[in-house]
């Protein structure tokens, strides 16, 4: 097991304070702005080169924002994003290309992240093009190699991806990630439309890969016993701000945030007799909206252990010791 | 624990087809199995396994043509409901046996309000009149947990989210007290919290209202928490079918020793890779000539590519559907020599 280290190189991802707010607008002719949803508001995290990074949360808390946003898909409303030394926040035009070829993305859906009327060496070819990386013929070489890499057949190269299963279309999205060699690549719930038997497939070829390669993951998930597998740290989001971010065991074993012990308590282990025994911090109510959240700390409203100054004042972001970090009053 | 009375449903070799342009889907190929009054049913497998055309079939929910429920018997309370009438199967439908579904948006009417589709229920089956239908709307949401019923009741799908939109189609299905419950992955689109929540709601009502469940999941930590009985199925066949602490156990069918090993633990410091199952499930217009399994199982001998094991039991209430002893593989090699996998489909 790797211990807490202070790592000599500069982490390869720096997000400081990073928000991302989404306009809401009425009217038609006369449009105006009569408030934000607040997906990512606020959050902070660095990713060390090799290491993969979990970002988990319920749905709406603004874990795949922070994904895309990050790659600079979407434009940021405030805060600091640097991948590898450049800042994504201001580079434009060839910069902003040289960047895009190191950091990837490999989206949740492979049904709707292929495009249907494209060959799968079209598909893996692109980024290669993009990127005016070899000639053609050494492209098609390199597609082939890629595909076998990812475990497909490279005489499939002319097929297109309606022929493919699901885990298999989510191997073609893997390798045409990996076409421009990139150095870190964000992974947008890769497994959650695949089945059990194949996620394990994924799982282990995206391991592989990362080791061959040297690669640095963000990895985007809801389902916290695969990131408990994959992940080296892990940050829980909730409502848009990050509320506790560890190692992977120390967070798991040792859960500190309410939040965080609630979500773990309520993900279902394969094992009756332990299931009989367990107590579930069952959350009453729904997330609110990211329109308007709450005062205070967010998740004070469905907190089992708030108190007053949880509803007035924000709790401040605090080492818990070994860079264990939360964001809580009463812990 | 309570030892079984009798049996609420029995269903004897069901087997479903569904003839499309590209040929016949062998959708469930001979599945029975047993429930009985109050207990829960865990059906799990991966998509396209038959888990939900089963229980349509039973329903009669099916589409025909281009579905066919090519044989079997499905005996309610000693009644087939594949013989009688389909003005019989709407008095047993709902009122007898309730269904829910995965996605609560798309089960439910999108432009009446709650009420209405509550109290609908209740006026078709039980002929209430309107006043005591909403009355016991209102009752029924309480019990579901949804807050200040009263109001909810004028609100549209919409305004609610996917939690409390599953409350009430929980609501919905237990509006005639329904004798049995089958779920069908109904918090499969849901958050594990909300997950949760439904889960606890689910198990005391089952309790209280003394309710058999059909749970149909693809997640075994589900099964775990909430089952009495569980049926494993693979490609239109069940392939193991036991009581859920054995199953967990002492899984004894291939698949189910592969799918609980494909599965990290929330619980469990990581300590090696995935297990992860080759290939992919079979194409199901091809019937299947030996084990289904085979060409992904590990332990597959030359028996399992001729011949289809039939489900056998092994110890008492736990059966398999496999040639090869897993707790002792090496007993059958001298017979046929184990084959080395043959990855199908071309992944890997």
């Amino acid at each position: 097991m790797i211990q807490e280290q202070e790592p000599l190189d500069p982490p390869l991802v720096m997000v400081k304070n990073l928000k991302k707010h989404f306009p809401i607008t009425r009217g038609v002719l006369i449009q105006h702005q009569v408030g934000n949803v607040r997906a990512v508001d606020g959050i902070s995290f660095d990713i060390q080169r090799g290491e993969t990074f979990g970002l988990v949360g319920e749905s709406g808390c603004g874990k795949t924002t922070a994904g895309r946003t990050l790659l600079a898909l979407y434009p940021v409303t405030s805060g600091q994003i640097s991948i590898d030394g450049q800042d994504m926040t201001t580079i434009h035009g060839t910069e902003m290309l040289a960047i895009r070829r190191k950091a990837q993305m490999i989206f949740q859906d492979p049904y709707a992240s292929l495009n249907p009327r494209w060959t799968v060496n079209a598909i893996i070819s692109e980024p290669m093009r993009v990127h005016h990386l070899f000639n053609e013929k050494e492209r098609l070489e390199r597609a082939k190699e890629l595909l076998n890499l990812v475990g497909l057949n490279p005489r499939l190269i002319n097929r297109f991806p309606h022929e493919f299963s699901g885990g298999q279309r989510q191997r073609i999205g893997v390798a045409r990630a990996l076409a421009s060699n990139p150095l870190f690549i964000v992974c947008d719930e890769p497994i959650s439309a695949l089945d059990v038997s194949i996620q394990a497939q994924v799982v282990n070829l995206l391991e592989d890969l990362q080791d061959k390669f040297d690669l640095t993951y963000l990895f985007v998930a809801h389902d916290l016993s695969m990131v408990r597998h994959i992940c080296d740290r892990v940050a829980v989001m909730y409502l848009g701000i990050i509320v506790e971010m560890a190692r992977r065991d120390e967070l798991y074993d040792n859960p500190l945030h309410p939040y965080t012990r609630a979500l773990l308590s309520a993900v279902p282990i394969p094992d009756p007799q332990k299931e009989r025994l367990r107590r579930r911090v069952i959350l009453t109510g729904d997330v609110p909206s990211p329109i308007d959240p709450p005062s205070g700390c967010r998740f004070h409203p469905r907190c089992p252990i708030a108190t007053e100054r949880c509803k007035n004042e924000v709790p401040e972001w605090r080492d818990a010791g070994g860079g264990h970090q939360l964001a809580c009053h009463n812990v | 624990m309570m030892m079984a009375q009798q049996n609420i449903l029995e269903v004897h070799n069901l087997r479903t087809r569904f003839h499309t342009p590209e040929g016949t889907v062998h959708a469930v190929n001979g599945v029975s199995f047993e429930l009985r009054e109050g207990g829960t049913l865990a059906v799990v497998g991966e998509s396209g396994c038959g888990k939900s055309v089963t229980m349509m079939s039973i329903l009669r929910l099916i589409p025909i043509p281009p579905g066919e429920i090519a044989g079997g018997e499905a005996i309610y309370r000693g009644v087939d409901l594949l013989k009688i009438t389909e003005g019989e199967m709407e008095a047993v439908r709902g009122k007898e046996i309730a269904m829910i579904f995965q996605d609560p948006m798309t089960s439910l009417n999108p432009v009446l309000t709650i009420g209405r589709q509550i109290t609908e229920t209740l006026r078709t089956h039980l002929s209430m009149d309107k006043a005591a239908a909403k009355q016991r709307a209102i009752e029924l949401l309480e019990q579901v947990g949804i807050p200040d019923p009263a109001r909810r009741l004028n609100d549209y799908p919409h305004q609610f989210s996917g939690g409390m939109r599953q409350r009430v189609m929980i609501a919905i299905a237990l509006a005639c007290a329904p004798s049995l419950l089958i779920a069908d992955e109904p918090t499969t689109a849901l958050d594990v919290t909300i997950q949760a929540q439904i889960i606890e709601l689910v198990k005391l009502l089952r309790d209280t209202l003394s309710m058999a469940v059909i749970w149909i999941t693809h997640d075994l930590g589900v099964v775990a928490g909430m089952a009495e009985q569980v049926i494993v199925m693979y490609a239109g066949f069940i392939v193991e079918k036991s009581g859920v602490d054995d199953l967990y156990e002492k899984p004894r069918h291939p698949y189910t020793l592969s799918l609980l090993a494909a599965l990290p633990r929330v619980d469990r410091s990581r300590n090696d890779r995935l297990k992860s199952i080759p290939g992919a499930p079979p194409n199901l217009l091809v019937e299947p000539h030996g084990c289904p399994f085979a060409p992904r199982c590990e332990y597959a001998i030359e028996r399992c590519q001729a011949e289809n094991p039939s489900l056998a039991q092994i110890a008492p209430g736990h059966s398999i559907a496999c040639w090869v002893d897993v707790t002792h593989p090496g007993a059958h090699a001298e017979f046929a020599p184990q084959k080395p996998m043959d990855p199908a489909g071309g992944s890997r």
